[in-house]
């Protein structure tokens, strides 16, 4: 027993482990880059690095092929722990390997919290408009409005996650049960025609449109058009099932119980505390050209509580940092009408950049410390002969 | 032991004839084509001398910079570009059109035996045949590029010349008509008059008279004109705004508005008259006087100006890579014999070449106002540059020589890589607007391509540490642990500057995009790049190789970091295919190829290394 314990500490401690996590980080790395020209890059973050094992479907079947980034990363992890409790002795001359892997512990930690943590919406606004909130560029949500009062919205929404689940979801908020009876994550609309098959929607523009499943996409030209059928149950008469989908822009209406109500299927919406209006886009190119020089946003920042009422600007490189959230200048469309912005919310966006610094000034520690021992050698070598 | 005299005497030299290529280019006949070549244009968003035009613009279309003429004879590029400016029938008959490819050569029913040197045909060569150019041009379009075949890349290609050439000789010329500086003549002499004809005043009949006959008929050719032209050569009032420069075309027609005709499309066209006349004395006048007005409207543009064709008539970077050659050359010879000297004659001459190139690269960043590296162009040169300092500090400490052969392998190599990116177009462009950000640029990539510098540097003094000892018996015992020592140190030098400048490109996406690490893949080049320096790091530390073993896995670095340099762009283009294999690939492919196997000669057993079986060498 005391030499598994042994053997199990030496093979976490090694500098050969050290290696052969480098070497397969590397392969995985190499893999998932070429692998972005099927995926494109969220595709692989998700397959590749945000997983213990890489699957491969091979004929159908799913294989796995590869140990994944938690893997190789969190073995990596442990191994700098394992070694660095077990083995190391901290002296000065050590300092700079020291401060080195300690900003790497860092870093590979950083990663795995913006992983999980880090959301990345995008706010489009045609100049004048106003917003409270961003989208989801890949999530989506059912949202129920009730409309009854002209002054008032009342939004109830249900995440994508639910509808995959084919949840029956209850909220205090809605007279009537939301069951989800089938979810696409692609597909396609199309008119009904005699020929087609039986729609599950009773209710709604899906007794006109029916959705077919698609296989996702992850080109970069192309988007994933998401349905789904829900339906809404009541002890009494219920509204029906409707067919919702991102393509049906406008939102569906109904009345039930001497209240009207609008659904919809949208992007997830986040609403951020504060409301920005689009004074305009510019889009410069330099003479004779198009080469693009420059794309900004001026924008004005209002809160409800009027302690913030100014105009940014928003910029390539320059984006606006405002409570927790940023908003980068990421494309326009419309004639340069329309500008997107992508908003980031990241809590631990801090940790690479004290990781990093740390690393730096290791090496550097480090390297000098190695530079100064040989030019020292080496000097006292030259003056060997001079001596004798 | 007296210091020699040789190489002292070597270094004068080299410097003697290095100054000579620096000197200001001469008029080869009475024209006064220096100056006009020194004339200002825009074109692709910069202002420059028309001698860059010309330049790249034959770079472009048959991939070097001297123009043969049909009677055997040569043209400087300042003189073909007046031909084609002014005199679009005689240039036609110029071979300035590359053709390598057997069936694109067969669209044009012409052989290899048409062409100057089998491959260069001139515009009247290819005259019959355009439309069917532009029909197959369009049948590649429809292929994504990166998966285009060989004919396909070709068509697409020549046709971009073809193009190229014709708005050239469209700029400042209607290269259809055999007359338009005449009817330019006349039209100047008309305008008040057909302006005044054309005037809306009461019922009277705007076209009843010629000259209101002519306004109108030029108008349109000044209009097709404008949108056609490739330069951009009349200036704008404002001097520093290059986005009021306008074509001559555009000029022309503005003076119909105006009633008045800008100076600068006046002197164009003085300046075609004299060269279609063959009269020196006035297209100098013209030159000249225009030359004056610029100096006192611009004069900081003027200087760039001067200072950019006479880099481009140097050719700075030609002649290091002329003397890195030699400094190989005379190093590896200084292995066998007098090492001492040849040695030092080796440094002499790799430390002009690195002079040289300093100047060269400083040059670039005054003209275009950036740090060193801004394209793929740039960073061969800087990596180049990086490296050939890197062996300058090794052979100062070491003086083996070793160090200058690495320089004149790297310095040669990278100059190489950068010459055929030139063949692309102008080397300075315009930053797009993520990129427009000179504080990023001049840390993150900077520190980066230095950290390729390195990298490709270790990989290169390995490889001199393999080659020597298995082929010759000159690899003794110091020798290679001084090679040893000289691979550890700029392995880790790699490695901090990798690292570094890996980091500061997280910090410029985080600024610029919101996330500090998104495994796109120049990112994921960069830390492969980090990741192998570190694997050969901790297999040295942990005694897991000894010398033979730090060269190979060192030798591997070279194809990971040709591999982040290159490979990852050929991925970009073929974002949905594998079939990015275009020419570069193939290098590419050849040189991973002949890295792992110098990989393999190194795993060879030590009884065939030659250096370590003979017990005498081992001394």
């Amino acid at each position: 027993m005391k030499t598994l314990l042994r053997d199990l500490r030496d093979f976490f401690v090694s500098l050969k482990l050290t290696v052969a996590l480098l070497v397969f980080g590397m392969l995985l790395v190499f893999a998932a880059t070429l692998d972005q020209t099927n995926l494109g890059i969220w595709g692989i973050q998700q397959k590749w690095f945000r997983t213990f094992i890489v699957w491969q479907e091979v004929r159908g079947i799913s294989l796995p092929i590869f140990p994944g980034g938690y893997f190789i990363g969190g073995l990596l992890l442990l191994n700098l722990l394992a070694a660095h409790i077990a083995r190391f002795k901290f002296t000065w001359r050590k300092a700079g390997i020291f401060l080195t892997h300690l900003g790497l512990i860092l870093l590979l930690v950083g990663e795995l919290l913006s992983g999980l943590w880090q959301e990345d919406f995008h706010l489009r606004l045609n100049e004048g408009d106003t917003k409270n909130y961003a989208e989801s560029y890949r999530d989506n949500e059912v949202a129920l409005t009730d409309i009854t009062d002209p002054q008032f919205d009342d939004v109830v929404t249900i995440p994508e996650a639910l509808l995959e689940r084919h949840a029956s979801v209850q909220h205090p908020k809605l007279p009537f049960r939301v069951v989800a009876k089938a979810y696409y994550p692609n597909s396609l609309l199309q008119m009904r025609g005699p020929a087609s098959p039986p729609s599950l929607a009773t209710t709604g523009l899906g007794l006109e449109v029916v959705a077919a499943p698609q296989p996702m996409t992850y080109k970069t030209n192309e988007a994933n058009l998401p349905s789904t059928y829900v339906e809404l149950v009541a002890p009494d008469a219920s509204p029906g099932t409707f067919l919702l989908s991102t393509g049906l822009v406008a939102p569906q209406r109904f009345d039930y119980g001497g209240r009207s109500w609008k659904i919809t299927l949208r992007p997830k919406r986040i609403y951020e505390p504060f409301s920005l209006t689009l004074v305009k886009f510019s889009h410069d190119r330099y003479a004779g050209t198009d080469i693009p020089k420059n794309f900004s946003s001026r924008i004005k920042l209002t809160t409800p509580d009027g302690r913030d009422d100014r105009e940014v600007l928003v910029y390539m490189n320059n984006p606006l940092r405002y409570a927790g959230l940023t908003f980068y200048q990421a494309g326009f469309e419309n004639n340069d009408r329309t500008t997107i912005l992508q908003v980031v919310r990241n809590p631990s966006w801090l940790l690479p950049y004290v990781a990093c610094a740390m690393m730096t000034v290791g090496l550097v520690a480090q390297f000098g410390i190695h530079l100064v021992a040989f030019v020292q050698k080496r000097r006292a070598k030259l003056s060997v002969p001079a001596v004798a | 032991m007296k210091p020699s005299l040789f190489p002292a005497l070597v270094a004068l030299g080299a410097v003697v004839a290095v100054a000579l290529t620096l000197k200001a280019p001469r008029n080869p006949g009475d024209y006064d084509v220096v100056a006009f070549s020194r004339l200002p244009t825009l074109v692709n968003g910069r202002l420059k001398p028309l001698d860059t035009v010309a330049r790249t613009t034959l770079l472009l279309t048959q991939g070097r910079q001297r123009v043969t003429t049909p009677d055997g004879g040569s043209l400087p590029p300042g003189e073909w570009l007046l031909d084609v400016l002014y005199r679009p029938k005689l240039a036609d008959t110029y071979q300035t059109f590359e053709i390598v490819h057997p069936e694109v050569l067969a669209l044009f029913n012409l052989a290899t035996t048409d062409g100057a040197g089998g491959k260069r045909f001139s515009a009247q060569q290819l005259a019959g045949h355009l439309g069917e150019l532009e029909r197959q041009a369009k049948l590649a379009d429809g292929t994504e590029s990166a998966i285009r075949t060989p004919f396909q890349r070709g068509v697409v290609q020549l046709r971009e010349s073809v193009i190229l050439y014709q708005r050239l000789q469209n700029s400042l010329n209607d290269a259809s008509s055999t007359d338009f500086l005449d009817r330019l003549a006349r039209f100047e002499q008309a305008l008040p008059a057909g302006l005044a004809a054309t005037a809306p005043r009461g019922g009277a009949n705007p076209h009843g008279s010629a000259d209101a006959k002519l306004l109108l008929e030029m108008s349109t050719v000044f209009s097709s004109l404008d949108s056609f032209a490739y330069l951009r050569t009349i200036p704008s009032d404002k001097p520093d705004d290059p986005t009021g420069w306008k074509t001559a075309g555009g000029a022309w027609a503005d003076s119909l508005a105006q009633g008045r005709i800008a100076p600068a499309a006046l002197t164009f066209a003085a300046i075609g008259r004299a060269w279609q006349l063959h009269q020196p004395e006035a297209f100098n006048q013209a030159v000249r006087s225009f030359r004056a007005s610029l100096d006192t409207a611009m004069p900081a543009v003027m200087t760039k100006c001067d200072v950019e064709a006479r880099f481009n008539s140097a050719q700075p970077f030609y002649t290091s890579a002329s003397l890195y050659v030699l400094a190989f050359l005379v190093a590896v010879i200084s292995w066998l014999k007098w090492p001492r000297e040849l040695g030092q004659v080796a440094f002499v001459f790799v430390s002009i070449a690195f002079l040289l190139s300093t100047v060269g690269i400083v040059t670039r960043m005054w003209l275009e106002a950036r740090p060193p590296v801004t394209n793929l162009y740039s960073s061969a040169l800087f990596v180049g540059w990086g490296a050939v300092a890197l062996c300058l500090v090794l052979e100062y400490f070491f003086r083996n020589a070793i160090g200058s052969v690495a320089a004149g392998l790297v310095g040669f190599a990278t100059l190489l890589i950068a010459h055929h990116l030139s063949l692309g177009g102008d080397t300075m462009e315009m930053m797009r607007a993520v990129l427009d950000s000179n504080f990023w640029l001049a840390t993150h990539v900077v520190t980066v391509t230095i950290g390729y510098s390195a990298t490709f540097l270790a990989g290169f003094l390995a490889l001199i540490y393999v080659l020597r000892g298995v082929f010759t018996r000159s690899l003794d015992q110091a020798t290679a642990d001084a090679l040893t020592r000289m691979v550890y140190g700029i392995v880790c030098f790699a490695t901090l500057f990798s690292f570094v400048g890996t980091v500061l490109g997280g910090i410029w996406a985080d600024q610029s995009w919101g996330r500090f690490w998104g495994w796109d893949p120049k990112e994921n080049g960069a830390l492969l790049i980090v990741m192998w320096n570190a694997v050969i790091l901790h297999c040295r530390w942990g005694g897991l190789v000894k010398q033979r073993g730090l060269m190979a896995l060192t030798i591997f670095g070279n194809t990971v970091t040709a591999w982040s340099w290159f490979g990852v762009n050929m991925l970009g283009v073929g974002l949905h295919s594998y079939g990015f294999m275009d020419s570069a690939m193939w290098w590419l492919v050849a040189f991973v190829a002949s890295q792992l196997a110098f990989i393999a000669i190194a795993g060879l057993p030590l009884e065939v290394w030659r250096s370590f079986k003979a017990p005498a060498a081992r001394t």
